[in-house]
C-alpha cells in the first residue's frame, strides 16, 4: 500500500472490481438505477460547509514541507492543447522528471498527461524514469464519438506506450439515466487498457449535482476504473473541494464494502500550493492516510507545479521566490 | 514510505491581547473599583490565572442600576432611533475591527477553539449589533410598538460569553433601554473588553453597565426594584428561581435555559452530512451549548452504519490547545463543569450504557474531556434526560417516525431538535410535531441575528434574535 | 295552577361531559338580590386534575386541526350563542342584576368577540410569524404554535369576560381549563352547553366552578399545564403565589388585569402570550 515514490502503479488486479460481485446490480438499467439512486443523498450545503471547514486547517513547517513534496509527486503534469508540439511535450517531460533542476532533492511528478498522439514523444523522453505517461482518450474532452472509435483511441495510446488512460464518460447517457450504457462503456475501455491504469473522468461540472457525482463514482468503481477523476479541465467549474470530497467519500465507502482501493484525481483549477494542501488535508481526513500516495491521489494540473516549486524554495531559502526562476513549460 | 501527515501546531498569537492584572466594574461609562471582594478568572486550558476581577456587591449593583436609570431618563430614551442606531453600528464596526483580539481573548478565557471564536462567535456578535442597529429607527414597523421598558438587568452564561452579551445588549439598546449586564464569573474578560469598546464608540455613560460577579451579583440585579426587565440565559434551575423571584412584580422576563435536544437521523438521510451534523451538534463548543444535539435518535436500520461513520469521524477530531487553529474541540470551561460531565458520564456507565471515547491525547494541565458517545441508552437513563453540557452524546434508536417524535418530545425541555431525511414531506411533518423552539432540518447548530431563538416548556420563554427578539424589550401595543 | 318549572342542575364541564364534582360538593349561587339562583358544583383539586388530563388529551387533535377548521368551530360557537341569546340575556340579568339593554350589550359583544377571534385562526400565523433572511443558504421560517394546556382564572363578567379569555386561547390551538367567576359560575356552565353543541371537541375547553383560592394553586403548580392566565385573580397575594408556583415548570404567565375594559377591541396579546415561536431551518441546495 505504500510503494516508493518513483514506482506508482501497482498491478491492476489489486484494485479492480471485476470479480463479478456487482453482477446483480448491473443486470439491467433499472437494477443499476435502483442501486445508484439508493445511495445516501448528498446535502449540498452541508457538503460544501464540510469542505470549507477542512479548508481552514492551517498547515505549517514540517507538515507543509512534507505536503509540498507529496503534492509534487502527485502531479500529473498536463498539456492538452491543440497547439501542443513535440518540443513542448519533450520539455514538459523533462520538467516532470526534474521539476527543479537546481535542487536534486526535489521529487519527480507522477506522470505527464498528453493527447494520444504525443504519448510516444513523452515516453521517449521519460524512458524508465518512473514518471508515467497518461493519455486522454475516448474522444476527449466531449466523449462524443462511436464506441469503436473510442476504443481505437484507447488502443492507439496504449500501443504508443501509455501507462495510464484518462477516459471521459458519456455525460449525455449518464444524465439521461442510461447508466448501464455508461457502465459498459467504462468496462470495455478498461478491457482495452490492458495493463494500463484507467482513470474515469466524469466532467463533474456537467453533472451538476453532488448526488450525480456520487452515483458516477460508484458506477465507475464498479465498472473497474482504477481512478475516478473530476474533470477534463475544459469545462468550468473543474475540480472543486466539495466535488473531490464526495469522490473521496465514495472511494472510502467502496473500500469498506469491497476491500478494494480506487484512486482519486481532481483536475483543473488547482493552481496554488495552498489549494493543493487543502486537497491533501481532505484526503487525509476523509479517505484516510492510505490515500496520501501518488498511487491513490493525483492532481491534474499544469501551473500548480511552479507554485509548489516556489513555495518549496521559500521553505528552504526562507525568502519568497518569483516566477522568473522556474520554467514556464 | 509515506510519512503520516501530522499537522504541526499552528497557534494563534496571544500577543494581540492585553490582559490587565485586575479589572474593576464598568459603571456609568467608567471603570470603577468594586466595594466587594475580587475573584480570579483562569485559562481553562492551562489553569493559569488570567486576572483578578471585582465581585460586584449589592451597593455596586445599585450604583449600576442608578447609572442605567439616569442614562435612560436623561439620554437614551430621549434620543431618536436613528441616533441610537448609529451608536450600535459603530459598536458593530469596532467589533469587526478588533475581531481577532476579541476572538483570542474569548478562547483564552473560555477554552473554546480559536476556529470557533474567530469564525462563529465574533462574526455573529458583530452581525447581531449590525442587525439590531437597523431596527432602532424602524420599531414602529416591528409589531411590538416602540416604547422601551426602561432598565434591563441581564445575566449571561459562560458558553458563548460575548455572543450572549450581544444577544442581550443589541436588542435592548436598539429599543431604547439601558442595561446592567453580568457576565459569567468564569468568562468576564470579553465583556470587560466590550466595555472598552463602548468607550471607544463614545456611547453615553450609563447606557451599558457591566458588573462582574457570581450568583449573588446576579440575584441583586434580578431582584433590584428599579429593574424593569430581566433577561437571563443559563441553567433551568436558576431560571426557575428568577421566575419565582419576579412573581408579582411588573418586571418583564425572558429566559433562555437548558435543553436536551434530539437529533433524529432517518435511514434515508444524507448520511455523511448527518454525521457532520451529529458531530457539530454535540462537539461544537465542547458541547457547552444549550441547544446541543445531545440525544441522537437513529433509525434502527442504519444505526450500525451511522455509529461506524460517527466513530471514524470522531477519531479525526483534534482536541487540545484552544489557540491552535487546527483544534476542533477545546477545553472544558471550568473544573466544576468538568466534574459534572465526569459524574454524569460515570452514571451513564453505571446505568449500563456503553461508553466510547475518541482516541485522543489530552493535555496534562487544564480541564479536558474527550469526545464521548454512549450507545445502548434508553429514555430512562439519566444521560438521556439530564443536560450534561459537555461533549457527551447519548445514542438511542427508533423504528418509526411516531416513535422518534414520542422519544424526542419526551422531555421537560424543548429548545431545539434536528431531523435528517431526504424526504421533504417527512421533514415538514417532523418539524410540525417536534415541540421545540428551533428545528434544524438537515443541518444543526446554525445561528443568525435574523433568526429567533428560544424554547418551549422548561427551556424558557421569549425569543432572542430576529424581529421576535424585539418583543422582549418593548412595551407592546396592547399590553 | 301554574306549571312547576324544570330546573337545571349546574355541573362541571370536563372532557365534553357534564360531571358533578367528584367531591360531591356544591355551593349556593345567589342572584344580585341575594335570592337563590341555583347550586353550583364546587370543584376539587381532583376535578382540576381530571380537567388537565382532558385538556392534554384534546391538545394534539385540536392543535393539529387546520386553522380554517378551528375558525369554523369557533364561529359555530358564535352561531349557537346567537340562537340562545335570550337565555343568556336572562341569565345575566338574573345573576348580575343588570338592565336588559346592558345584558344585550354583553351578549352582543360576546358573540362579536367570538366572531372576531374566529377570523384570527388563519391570520395570526401570518401576522406574528415571518421568514428570516439568514446570512447563508438556508430556508428559515418562524411560525407560532400553541403553548399547550393553559389554566385560566376567568374574570368577573360571566359571559363576555369568559369568552374574552377563552376564545383567544383556543383559536390558536391551545386547550383550556378555566375556573369560572366564583360569584356567577352558572353562565359559564351554560356556555359549556353551547360549546358542547358547537363541534368543539371535548376537552378543548374545560370549565370548573368553585373556589378560585382552592383550585387555582393546584393548576398553577400542575407540571402538565404549560401556561396560566391570572386575569381574574383579584387578590394580589394569591396572584403572586400562583405566579411563583407556576415557575416550577416555567409556565407562561399572564398577570392579572384588573382594569380591563371588556367591551373594547382586544389586541393580539391574549393570543400571543400563549404562543411559542418555532423556527425551522433547512439548507437550500440542489
Amino acid at each position: 500500500m505504500t510503494p516508493t515514490p518513483s514506482s506508482t502503479a501497482s498491478a491492476p488486479a489489486e484494485h479492480a472490481a471485476t470479480d463479478g460481485s456487482f453482477d446483480d446490480i448491473v443486470r439491467s438499467d433499472s437494477s443499476l438505477r435502483r442501486f445508484l439512486h439508493g445511495l445516501p443523498g448528498v446535502d449540498q450545503v452541508g457538503c460544501e460547509a464540510r469542505a470549507a471547514g477542512l479548508g481552514t486547517r492551517s498547515i505549517k513547517t514540517t507538515s507543509k514541507a512534507f505536503a509540498i513534496d507529496l503534492a509534487i509527486r502527485m502531479v500529473d503534469l498536463t498539456t492538452l492543447e491543440g497547439q501542443d508540439t513535440h518540443g513542448k511535450v519533450r520539455a514538459l517531460a523533462s520538467k516532470a522528471m526534474r521539476p527543479d533542476p537546481a535542487d536534486p532533492t526535489c521529487p519527480a511528478t507522477a506522470a505527464v498527461c498528453v493527447y494520444p498522439d504525443m504519448v510516444a514523444t513523452a515516453k521517449q523522453t521519460l524512458g524508465d524514469s518512473g514518471v508515467h505517461v497518461a493519455a486522454v482518450a475516448t474522444a476527449f474532452p466531449s466523449g462524443r464519438a462511436a464506441m469503436d472509435i473510442k476504443l481505437a483511441d484507447v488502443q492507439d495510446a496504449v500501443e504508443a506506450g501509455a501507462d495510464e488512460i484518462d477516459m471521459v464518460i458519456d455525460r449525455g447517457a449518464f444524465l439521461s439515466g442510461r447508466y448501464l450504457e455508461v457502465f459498459e462503456e467504462i468496462a470495455q475501455v478498461r478491457e482495452a487498457c490492458g495493463d494500463a491504469h484507467l482513470k474515469v473522468i466524469f466532467e463533474t461540472g456537467e453533472l451538476q449535482t453532488y448526488d450525480n457525482v456520487r452515483r458516477a463514482s460508484w458506477l465507475a468503481m464498479m465498472a473497474g476504473g482504477h481512478f475516478i477523476k473530476t474533470s477534463t479541465g475544459k469545462v468550468q467549474p473543474a475540480a472543486t473541494l466539495p466535488v473531490t470530497l464526495i469522490m473521496l467519500e465514495a472511494v472510502r465507502d467502496f473500500r469498506e464494502q469491497t476491500g478494494q482501493m480506487v484512486g482519486v484525481k481532481p483536475a483543473g483549477g488547482i493552481k496554488t500550493t495552498k489549494d493543493a494542501i487543502k486537497y491533501l488535508v481532505m484526503v487525509n481526513e476523509i479517505a484516510g492516510p492510505d490515500w496520501l500516495d501518488p498511487d491513490w491521489f493525483r492532481f491534474g494540473a499544469s501551473t500548480l507545479l511552479n507554485d509548489l516549486l516556489m513555495q518549496r524554495t521559500k521553505m528552504t531559502t526562507g525568502r519568497y521566490s518569483g516566477p522568473d526562476y522556474f520554467t514556464l513549460d | 514510505m509515506s510519512t503520516v501527515f501530522e499537522y504541526a501546531p499552528a497557534p494563534e498569537s496571544r500577543a494581540i491581547v492585553d490582559i490587565k492584572p485586575s479589572y474593576g466594574l464598568f459603571i456609568d461609562g467608567e471603570f470603577v473599583d468594586g466595594t466587594g471582594k475580587a475573584f480570579k478568572t483562569v485559562n481553562p486550558a492551562t489553569e493559569e490565572v488570567l486576572a483578578e476581577v471585582a465581585e460586584a456587591s449589592d451597593a455596586d449593583v445599585d450604583a449600576a442600576v442608578k447609572a442605567a436609570r439616569r442614562a435612560y431618563t436623561r439620554v437614551w430614551s430621549r434620543m431618536s432611533g436613528s441616533e441610537r442606531a448609529k451608536y450600535l453600528y459603530r459598536i458593530a464596526r469596532i467589533i469587526q475591527e478588533r475581531g481577532r483580539e476579541l476572538a483570542v481573548l474569548e478562547s483564552i478565557d473560555n477554552g473554546k477553539p480559536i476556529k470557533e471564536s474567530r469564525d462563529v462567535d465574533i462574526p455573529v456578535v458583530a452581525a447581531h449589533f449590525f442587525y439590531y442597529a437597523g431596527w432602532a429607527d424602524k420599531l414602529k414597523y416591528s409589531g411590538y410598538g416602540e416604547t422601551p421598558l426602561g432598565v434591563a438587568g441581564q445575566v449571561i452564561p459562560w458558553n458563548f460569553p460575548l455572543l450572549m452579551l450581544a444577544w442581550k445588549i443589541a436588542p435592548a439598546l436598539a429599543c431604547g433601554n439601558t442595561v446592567v449586564l453580568k457576565p459569567a464569573e468564569t468568562t468576564p474578560l470579553t465583556a470587560l473588553l466590550f466595555a472598552e469598546i463602548c468607550q471607544q464608540a463614545d456611547l453615553p455613560p450609563g447606557v451599558v453597565n457591566i458588573v462582574t460577579g457570581a450568583g449573588d451579583t446576579g440575584r441583586a440585579i434580578v431582584s433590584h426594584p428599579d429593574v424593569d426587565k430581566v433577561a437571563f440565559t443559563g441553567s433551568t434551575d436558576v431560571g426557575k428561581a428568577i421566575a419565582r423571584a419576579v412573581a408579582g412584580s411588573n418586571k418583564k422576563v425572558t429566559l433562555e435555559l437548558g435543553g436536551k435536544a434530539a437529533n433524529i437521523v432517518f435511514d434515508d438521510a444524507p448520511l455523511d452530512q448527518a454525521v457532520e451534523g451529529i458531530v457539530n451538534g454535540i462537539f461544537f463548543n465542547q458541547g457547552h451549548v444549550c441547544c446541543a444535539g445531545s440525544r441522537l435518535l437513529v433509525q434502527e436500520s442504519v444505526a450500525d452504519e451511522v455509529m461506524e461513520r460517527l466513530k471514524r469521524r470522531m477519531a479525526t477530531l483534534r482536541v487540545g490547545d484552544p489557540l491552535d487553529k487546527n483544534t476542533d474541540v477545546g477545553a472544558i470551561n471550568s473544573a466544576e463543569q468538568l466534574a459534572k460531565i465526569r459524574e454524569l458520564s460515570d452514571i451513564g456507565e453505571a446505568e449500563g450504557a456503553e461508553r466510547w471515547s475518541a482516541p485522543c491525547e489530552l493535555p496534562s494541565n487544564g480541564y479536558w474531556f474527550a469526545p464521548t458517545v454512549f450507545t445502548g441508552v434508553s429514555q430512562a437513563h439519566r444521560i438521556a434526560r439530564e443536560e450534561i453540557f459537555g461533549p457527551v452524546l447519548s445514542v438511542l434508536t427508533f423504528r418509526t417516525p411516531s416513535e422518534a417524535v414520542e422519544k424526542a418530545n419526551n422531555t421537560p425541555f424543548g429548545l431545539s431538535a434536528g431531523v435528517w431525511t431526504d424526504k421533504g414531506s417527512r421533514i415538514l411533518s417532523m418539524a410540525n410535531r417536534l415541540r421545540a423552539g428551533v428545528v434544524w432540518a438537515n443541518t444543526f447548530n446554525k445561528f443568525d441575528p435574523t433568526s429567533p431563538f428560544g424554547g418551549y416548556k422548561e427551556s424558557g420563554y421569549g425569543r432572542e434574535g430576529g424581529r421576535h427578539g424585539l418583543e422582549a424589550y418593548l412595551k407592546g401595543e396592547d399590553s | 295552577m301554574s306549571r312547576i318549572d324544570v330546573r337545571k342542575t349546574y355541573k362541571l364541564y370536563i372532557g365534553g361531559q357534564f360531571p358533578r364534582s367528584e367531591s360531591g360538593r356544591s355551593y349556593v349561587v345567589n342572584d344580585a338580590k341575594g335570592r337563590l339562583l341555583a347550586n353550583a358544583a364546587q370543584a376539587s383539586r381532583k376535578d382540576a386534575r381530571d380537567a388537565v388530563v382532558a385538556a392534554r388529551a384534546a391538545f394534539g387533535g385540536w392543535s393539529g386541526k387546520t386553522a380554517y377548521n378551528r375558525a369554523q368551530v369557533v364561529y359555530r360557537i358564535a352561531e349557537v350563542l346567537e340562537g340562545r341569546r335570550e337565555q343568556f340575556e336572562a341569565e345575566l340579568r338574573a345573576a348580575e342584576g343588570i338592565s336588559t339593554a346592558k345584558a344585550r350589550t354583553y351578549v352582543d359583544a360576546a358573540i362579536d368577540r367570538l366572531v372576531w377571534y374566529a377570523g384570527w385562526a388563519d391570520k395570526i400565523t401570518q401576522v406574528v410569524g415571518n421568514a428570516n433572511p439568514v446570512a447563508g443558504p438556508y430556508f428559515n421560517l418562524s411560525t407560532p404554535e400553541p403553548s399547550g394546556v393553559i389554566a385560566v382564572v376567568a374574570p368577573r363578567g360571566a359571559l363576555l369576560g369568559l369568552v374574552s379569555v377563552v376564545a383567544p386561547l383556543i383559536i390558536t390551538g391551545n386547550t383550556v381549563v378555566v375556573i369560572a367567576s366564583e360569584d356567577n359560575p352558572l353562565t359559564a356552565i351554560t356556555l359549556g352547553e353551547v360549546m358542547a353543541t358547537s363541534d368543539l371537541p371535548g376537552g378543548v375547553v374545560n370549565v370548573l366552578t368553585g373556589s378560585q383560592a382552592e383550585i387555582a394553586p393546584w393548576l398553577a403548580s400542575h407540571m402538565d399545564v404549560n401556561g396560566i392566565d391570572l386575569t381574574g385573580v383579584e387578590d394580589v397575594a394569591l396572584a403572586t403565589e400562583l405566579e411563583a408556583a407556576g415557575a416550577d415548570n416555567l409556565k407562561r404567565v399572564r398577570r392579572p388585569a384588573p382594569d380591563t375594559d371588556w367591551l373594547a377591541e382586544p389586541g393580539l396579546d391574549r393570543m400571543t402570550r400563549f404562543l411559542e415561536t418555532k423556527t425551522v431551518w433547512h439548507p437550500i441546495g440542489v
